[in-house]
């Protein structure tokens, strides 16, 4: 499903060049749970955006869906996101703007579906998360789990191949972080790969595959107890 | 264009910036309202003028003869000549491009005494003798009665067109002078019309509602002139030239009676098409002003315009990274900006249009109730289609507007859009 050889990325800021992935290879299959952990500057944010095709690398290759990820146009690299990958952050990153249907909605809207059918589905979503009785509401009158959740909902709706979640516990407290990683399982049971990037070893735990990087490559691997 | 996603987009940042919103709509409101205003007040000052020319003939020309400045064929300089019927005749058959040419006569000496009476009436007035063509180019107001006929020339008529002052002087209130007779030095002559001023503000000469029009076969007979003419009015065809017009008709001249052929001095001209066009470019001229002060001031406007969706960019970087990574592809993220600037233009600038036309409207409205008949008011006006194409102008300028601010925020990589904090 998800396959890297030799990855190398580079950081160019001004004269100093920082080199952060450094020949990586990984292979991940279709409906892995897998987190990643390692110390900061061990480069897994960067692994993560290539992942998620938010930024390019320098050396190797990215394969996702068996399809080569290089060299990609913005318009193309968007169309890539929008069918194949579903995104879990940190701070959540609702349009404060919107309800949380519309924002659970709003990859839908880039693919042209109908306002009318895109918000029903994303009720649909809601109500799985047990959320659909606050799908009018906006994202500041959301606890920070409800928020994950539909963010969660949000990543889901474009029925993605892959969905990656960068820290998605690092702002909640810990019975909501495991109720999270609940949800995560759950969703990772109908089929769909999972990548959490975390520094927290009891939610890498609730995965099946823990990677472990440093300095740029992987330095061990471990396979759940699961 | 009617997608509720966008526009939900657009107005959150409008309302969460409500004084900002409104600080920067208002350079393009100003600016396309003075450029209403301007061009209203244009189109007024427009017809003022071309209501100052009125019916005058403008392609036109006047001649006279002056004296000679230089010797030749025997004859000194400083030779004083005068015009003749058979040159105006000749004149007439020889150059197809004229129109019409009208010689006039004035008597001399009338200034001051008293020149015309009517039993105990009289009064001091200029006395012009002319041809029938003379009033279709450089028109009068006919009230009562008419013009010179060409009867009149052929039989040395003895009949007087007055003005409406003479008249006044001449007559009692509800006298009719028609086919009444007055004496114009010492000789009866038979009123058969009265004249005022025309359309027209320009005047050749005297005051036509203080001069008595007569036949310029008869001027010449009771005014001893034999067959002299004074000056002469000319007007050419459309499609012709009026400058070469008078070359040819000054060469003719020259030859005819004996003058240098280099001696410009010695026929005298007035090109009045020449002066016509002058103002016409001004006019012209003005019109172009009033669009460049205009526009640059509606660019000022445009470049607040443009300034603040920078900054609007900039704050929404963030919002702008996740739309991107749920898949917005930079068309839609640039778009959208294009879209803001846009409706932020063309709304305010809406504003000023409907705002600038009401002002001139009502102008217009106080000058024609208080019975101004100054046309600059009364005529002051913006049409439809330059209303459009001050619409046209602000969307044009939307676009350049957001589209700075929209290649900016494309150039963020998605990425670094998230990152920001």
């Amino acid at each position: 499903m998800i396959e890297l050889k030799g990855l190398h990325k580079s950081y160019i800021t001004g004269n100093n060049k920082l080199h952060v992935l450094k020949g990586l290879d990984l292979i991940i299959e279709q409906g892995e749970l897998i987190s990643v952990m390692g110390s900061s500057g061990s480069g897994k944010s960067t692994l993560l955006n290539v992942l998620g095709i938010l930024d390019s690398y320098d050396e190797g290759y990215y394969k996702l869906n068996n399809t080569l990820m290089n060299n990609l146009t913005e318009k193309k690299a968007a169309h890539y996101r929008n069918n194949m990958i579903g995104f879990v952050f940190q701070s959540f990153n609702l349009i404060s703007f919107k309800n949380a249907m519309e924002n659970v909605a709003l990859p839908l809207y880039y693919q042209g579906v109908s306002r009318k059918k895109r918000n029903q589905i994303a009720l649909e979503y809601l109500d799985r998360m047990g959320l659909k009785e606050w799908a009018d509401h906006m994202p500041n009158e959301l606890s920070g789990g409800q928020m994950q959740r539909v963010a969660i909902a949000r990543s889901m709706i474009s029925k993605p191949k892959v969905i990656l979640a960068d820290e998605p516990t690092g702002a909640l407290d810990s019975t909501t972080s495991l109720e999270v990683m609940d949800l995560f399982r759950e969703i990772n049971s109908s089929g769909i790969t999972i990548i959490i990037v975390t520094h927290e070893k009891d939610i890498s735990e609730k995965t099946d595959r823990i990677i472990y990087l440093k300095d740029g490559i992987i330095e061990s691997e471990f396979i759940s107890k699961n | 264009m009617f997608d509720k996603e966008k526009w939900q987009e657009i107005f959150s940042s409008l309302k969460n910036n409500k004084m900002r919103t409104t600080l920067t709509v208002f350079g393009v409101f100003w600016g396309i309202f003075m450029l209403i205003i301007m061009l209203g007040l244009g189109m007024g000052f427009k017809s003022m003028i071309q209501e100052g020319f009125g019916d005058f003939a403008t392609n036109s020309l006047l001649i006279w003869p002056q004296q000679t400045t230089k010797a030749y064929k025997g004859f000194p300089r400083n030779r004083r000549y005068m015009f003749t019927n058979e040159d105006v005749q000749t004149i007439k058959e020889k150059f197809p491009e004229i129109e019409f040419i009208a010689p006039k006569l004035r008597a001399f000496g009338s200034e001051g005494a008293n020149n015309a009476t009517r039993g105990t009436k009289t009064g001091a007035f200029s006395v012009e003798g002319t041809f029938p063509e003379y009033n279709l180019i450089d028109p009068s107001k006919i009230i009562s009665g008419r013009f010179v006929n060409n009867v009149d020339i052929k039989e040395y008529k003895k009949v007087a067109v007055i003005g409406k002052y003479v008249k006044d002087v001449l007559f009692d209130k509800d006298e009719n002078p028609i086919g009444e007779y007055i004496k114009i030095n010492g000789i009866y002559f038979q009123v058969v019309g009265v004249l005022t001023k025309g359309a027209s503000n320009i005047s050749l000469g005297s005051d036509k509602d203080r001069s008595i029009v007569i036949p310029l076969t008869t001027f010449q007979k009771v005014y001893n002139r034999g067959n002299e003419v004074g000056f002469c009015a000319v007007t050419a065809v459309k499609e012709a030239n009026i400058a070469q017009v008078q070359q040819k008709i000054n060469t003719f001249l020259r030859s005819r009676h004996s003058i240098a052929p280099d001696d410009e001095q010695a026929v005298g001209g007035f090109n009045l098409a020449k002066e016509f066009k002058k103002i016409f470019k001004m006019i012209t001229g003005i019109g172009i002003l009033i669009w460049i002060v205009g526009t640059a001031t509606l660019l000022a406007g445009v470049i607040g315009v443009s300034n603040i969706m920078l900054v609007v960019v900039k704050e929404r970087t963030k919002e702008i990274g996740i739309q991107r990574a749920l898949g917005a592809t930079p068309f839609k993220i640039m778009n959208n900006i294009i879209t803001e600037a846009i409706f932020l233009t063309a709304s305010s600038g809406y504003m000023g249009i409907v705002l600038g036309v009401g002002v001139i409207e009502l102008i217009k409205m106080i000058a024609n109730n208080s019975g101004s008949d100054n046309p600059f008011f009364t005529h002051a006006g913006v049409n439809l289609n330059v209303a459009l194409m001050a619409l046209f102008i602000l969307v044009i300028f939307g676009v350049f507007a957001g589209f700075i601010p929209a290649k900016r925020a494309i150039s963020i990589k998605p990425i670094d859009a998230l990152r920001d904090e």
